[in-house]
């Protein structure tokens, strides 16, 4: 924290409710918090907390739904609150900048960058249109952009995730506000990115002193980053403190399950180091894998406008997962993990190199033979809203392979699927309703529980956990380590998150631009990455670059196959 | 942070090309959801878990506030269903039979006795029109149908079996589509014969062009879904998916689509008639009763103005009843 208490922004008892068809609802109650100049101050939360919403009360950018029961927001002696339309043009901008969530939306995509920077300076007429095309170069520049000439020119689908966030802080800080709103800058992005982006707001904000309010719902990010962190659940601020008070020594209950559930490198590990099913000694050489890929390349053709040509999406990887074990493939996106999965699924057509289910070559098995080895592999996908159809009933969902084999009669089919909803921990009245009236965590559930109803050897997860958040992550998670216990099942676990890879994975194969970059057992390769990439993948996990490291006392809970 | 930069760019030789031109059908990465949109499900969700603490409006509260505050669509619902009762019932609306006239009482004027007046024959035009309903609806509802059928279907395999399939089909629909749709009925109802059944057939297959292209662009966006996936990746066959998933999910904006041709339909049906193409006198149907009147149009006004609103109020009714069935869906989704 700097010397200065220049206060910017207060806020005192401020509550909001939105109208929904359900009723209305208090997303904001009571929430009192206020931040200094050069201070970083970060809102963490789960979903449904209210911390966006606080955030967009600051700005008054709230959703035509939501109203502002009471409360006040001082911004640099201005009330927030209660001002007209015309005295918010005058706030916005240019006392305090945001920087929205998703960068991949947030841009007018028929607009140059150059211009959408320039604009905040137009509008409040600060410069004319010459002054403002150089000073959005410059705030380009000061974002971190290679060659802003360039990047001022060209439009935002020629820019990657990163570059776009950048811009967003750019037209943020163009007009040098003292109070910056970042909401989850960073959460659409890799962690590599993440690190770039967090570390340029950190050197920005210093500079000129300006003060940030970071909304996130990554506990490492506010621990890396903030001076202060405000906890809110339930639309209540439950804890507020420096990042040693709160995560260090965490008072409220609350913010310890928060703590719990977050995964971190220091944590218990979940998984069971020697899954009990696999018969005989440690598994030989010989033993066939439940898969194993050799060689595998995918080319996606390039579209002719591009140049034509065409884009190798997976170069040569190989790996084999052993009967019962985990394997986890890491790297960031377009990395080509996920292709890599749908080539083992079968999904896509390899270019060349070949999948073995248990031993057998399945790169060309079409038609009917591979509906019937489809029997033997599962996929979980990563976003349980878009995986479940939404007209069905979770029942029908979870007996649809069932029904598309054959197996059994409409009852026992039924049956199988009230006995599969037990086994992932959801009550027996949930089998009757559809996926819209189930939260996430239920929804990925629901998705484990049909992938597991034919009993397949190979279940491939798909970043399983990544549309969660952290506490629901942390049950799907021990759900799943506890069910290739009791079924001896094979996971094949996609993640861009290393601190969850290391919880549930025996073995970890990191990707990068379609090559294997490194592979080998979790412990192994964490403790001593071997590769530049893995090691700057590691070092770019929030949370684990501090002096502070995350409480972890009770992230493992008790279980009986841990050592 | 330039670090990563620099060692990406020193590994890596040619830079990749950019997110932008990576085939967007093919790449399951831009497939994977934004997180503004997961953010905003999993809002819901937040809403859900704390339903019981919400200060709760009452399910009647709600919906009556609903339909109080649109009475445009309580009139729309109530105008359909007259018509539904006339169409099925004409005897309980008007007792009377719509062929019988009584020559003294011709050409009279709308009055307590004579709702619409009397035509040129005497007979009551308040009877007619209900007892035209029926004809007129059942053309109208089969033209629908037809349209409706032919449409989805066509614009199902197009839009799921896609490549050269697709490409055949859908300059086929462009084709359909140039020719004004009353101008096609009339040709196809050469071909066919007059009759009511006829024009029916004539004006669904006019209208299978709009609906196979707004099926098949609904089929190509649930074809790309997740959900779809996961079930071929759960070993259905192809037709199961394509039956159980996305047929259902497709024809919602089919339907709504429907409803608004019901008015289309019903004015075609009335447009061919009128010109003749219909079932021949003295049959009353609406087209024919406005045609019928255009003889009178100087001395009896009623002979074509009201049952001409009847139809106008059919179509407004259809078109809002298909705006409300188009909201409701929206919000579902």
């Amino acid at each position: 924290m700097t010397a200065t208490t220049d206060r910017l922004l207060t806020v005192t008892d401020l509550a909001v409710s939105y109208r929904t068809r359900h009723g209305d609802v208090r997303a904001v109650r009571d929430v009192s918090l206020h931040v200094d100049a050069g201070e970083t101050v970060a809102v963490v939360g789960e979903s449904g907390s209210g911390k966006s919403t606080t955030a967009a009360a600051v700005v008054r950018l709230l959703a035509p739904s939501a109203r502002i029961e009471h409360g006040t927001i001082d911004l640099l002696g201005r009330d927030v609150a209660g001002a007209s339309p015309r005295e918010l043009q005058a706030v916005r901008g240019l006392l305090v900048g945001l920087v929205p969530q998703d960068p991949t939306v947030s841009l007018n995509p028929v607009k140059r960058i150059g211009e959408q920077v320039a604009e905040v300076l137009r509008i409040h007429g600060l410069a004319d249109r010459r002054v403002a095309g150089i000073e959005a170069v410059e705030a380009l520049r000061r974002a971190g952009l290679s060659d802003p000439e360039v990047r001022a020119r060209q439009y935002p689908h020629e820019l990657s995730g990163g570059m776009r966030q950048r811009v967003l802080i750019a037209i943020a800080l163009v007009a040098k506000p003292r109070l910056l709103v970042a909401d989850e800058p960073t959460s659409a992005l890799d962690v590599t990115v993440q690190r770039q982006i967090l570390d340029h707001i950190d050197e920005l904000t210093s500079e000129t002193s300006t003060g940030v309010l970071l909304i996130t719902h990554d506990l490492g990010v506010a621990a890396d980053r903030a001076d202060r962190i405000v906890v809110m659940s339930q639309g209540r601020v439950v804890e507020t403190g420096t990042p040693d008070e709160v995560l260090g020594s965490p008072r409220e209950p609350y913010t310890k399950a928060l703590l719990a559930a977050a995964p971190s490198l220091r944590g218990a590990r979940r998984v069971a180091a020697e899954p009990a099913v696999v018969s005989g000694a440690a598994p030989s050489d010989e033993a066939p894998a439940a898969l194993e890929v050799r060689g595998l390349v995918k080319d996606f053709p390039l579209p002719r406008t591009g140049g034509g040509g065409t884009l190798r999406a997976v170069d040569d990887v190989s790996f084999r997962v052993p009967r019962g074990h985990t394997l986890a493939l890491v790297g960031e996106s377009g990395s080509g993990k996920s292709t890599t999965a749908r080539l083992a699924l079968r999904l896509a057509e390899p270019t060349a190199g070949q999948v073995l289910i248990g031993g057998v070559d399945v790169s060309h098995t079409r038609g009917s033979a591979l509906r019937a080895l489809r029997r033997q592999m599962q996929v979980v996908y990563q976003n349980p809203y878009s995986s479940l159809d939404p007209r069905w009933s979770v029942e029908r969902i979870i007996a649809e392979p069932l029904r598309a084999f054959g197996v059994g009669s409409r009852r026992e089919q039924a049956a199988r699927a009230a006995e599969l909803a037990d086994l992932v921990a959801l009550p027996a009245s949930v089998l009757r309703r559809r996926p819209a009236e189930l939260s996430g965590g239920q929804r990925q559930r629901v998705a484990i529980a049909r992938a597991l109803s034919v009993r397949p050897d190979l279940v491939v997860l798909d970043e399983p956990v990544s549309a969660l958040d952290v506490s629901v992550q942390a049950q799907i998670l021990d759900l799943l380590s506890d069910l290739q216990r009791e079924l001896g099942v094979t996971y094949l676990f996609i993640s861009h998150d290393l601190a969850v890879v290391r919880q549930v994975a025996d073995e970890v194969v990191v990707l990068r631009n379609g090559r294997v970059v490194e592979s080998g057992a979790v412990e192994q390769v964490f403790a001593d990455p071997q590769h530049a990439y893995t090691a700057e993948l590691l070092a770019a996990i929030p949370g684990t670059t501090t002096h502070r490291p995350l409480a972890s006392a009770a992230a493992g809970p008790a279980r009986g196959g841990e050592r | 942070m330039s670090s990563l930069d620099a060692l990406r760019a020193g590994e890596r030789g040619p830079e990749p090309p950019t997110e932008a031109f990576v085939p967007t059908a093919l790449d399951p990465n831009t497939r994977a959801d934004k997180f503004a949109a997961t953010s905003s499900d999993r809002f819901a969700d937040a809403v859900l878990d704390r339903e019981d603490e919400l200060v709760h409006r009452g399910f009647w509260q709600t919906h009556l506030g609903e339909l109080v505050r649109k009475p445009g669509l309580v009139l729309a619902l109530l105008w359909s269903a007259t018509i539904v009762v006339a169409a099925f019932a004409p005897s309980l609306l008007a007792p009377g039979d719509p062929l019988v006239g009584v020559p003294a009482d011709k050409l009279q004027p709308p009055s307590s006795a004579h709702w619409f007046g009397t035509d040129q024959l005497g007979r009551d035009l308040y009877t007619r029109v209900v007892h035209g309903t029926q004809l007129t609806l059942e053309a109208a509802l089969t033209a629908v149908l037809v349209g409706l059928v032919v449409g989805a279907l066509i614009g199902l395999v197009a839009g799921f079996v896609g490549g050269i399939v697709d490409d055949v089909a859908m300059r086929v629909v462009d084709v359909l589509l140039s020719i004004p749709a009353l101008l096609l009925s009339l040709a196809l109802i050469t071909v066919l014969g007059f009759g009511t059944v006829n024009v029916a057939i004539a004006v669904g297959l006019a209208n299978v062009a709009s609906v196979s292209r707004i099926m098949r662009s609904e089929v190509l966006r649930v074809r790309t879904s997740v959900y779809v996936e996961a079930s071929h990746a759960g070993g259905s066959r192809w037709w199961t998916t394509l039956g159980r998933h996305v047929l259902p999910n497709s024809v919602g904006p089919v339907v709504v689509l429907a409803a608004l041709e019901l008015g289309g339909a019903v004015l075609a049906v009335s447009s061919l008639s009128f010109l003749g193409y219909g079932e021949p006198p003295p049959a009353p149907e609406w087209g024919a009763l406005v045609a019928g009147g255009r003889d009178y149009l100087r001395t009896s006004w009623w002979l074509t103005t009201l049952p001409g609103l009847t139809i106008v109020a059919t179509v407004l009714a259809a078109g809002r009843i298909s705006r409300a069935l188009d909201g409701d869906a929206g919000r579902n989704r």
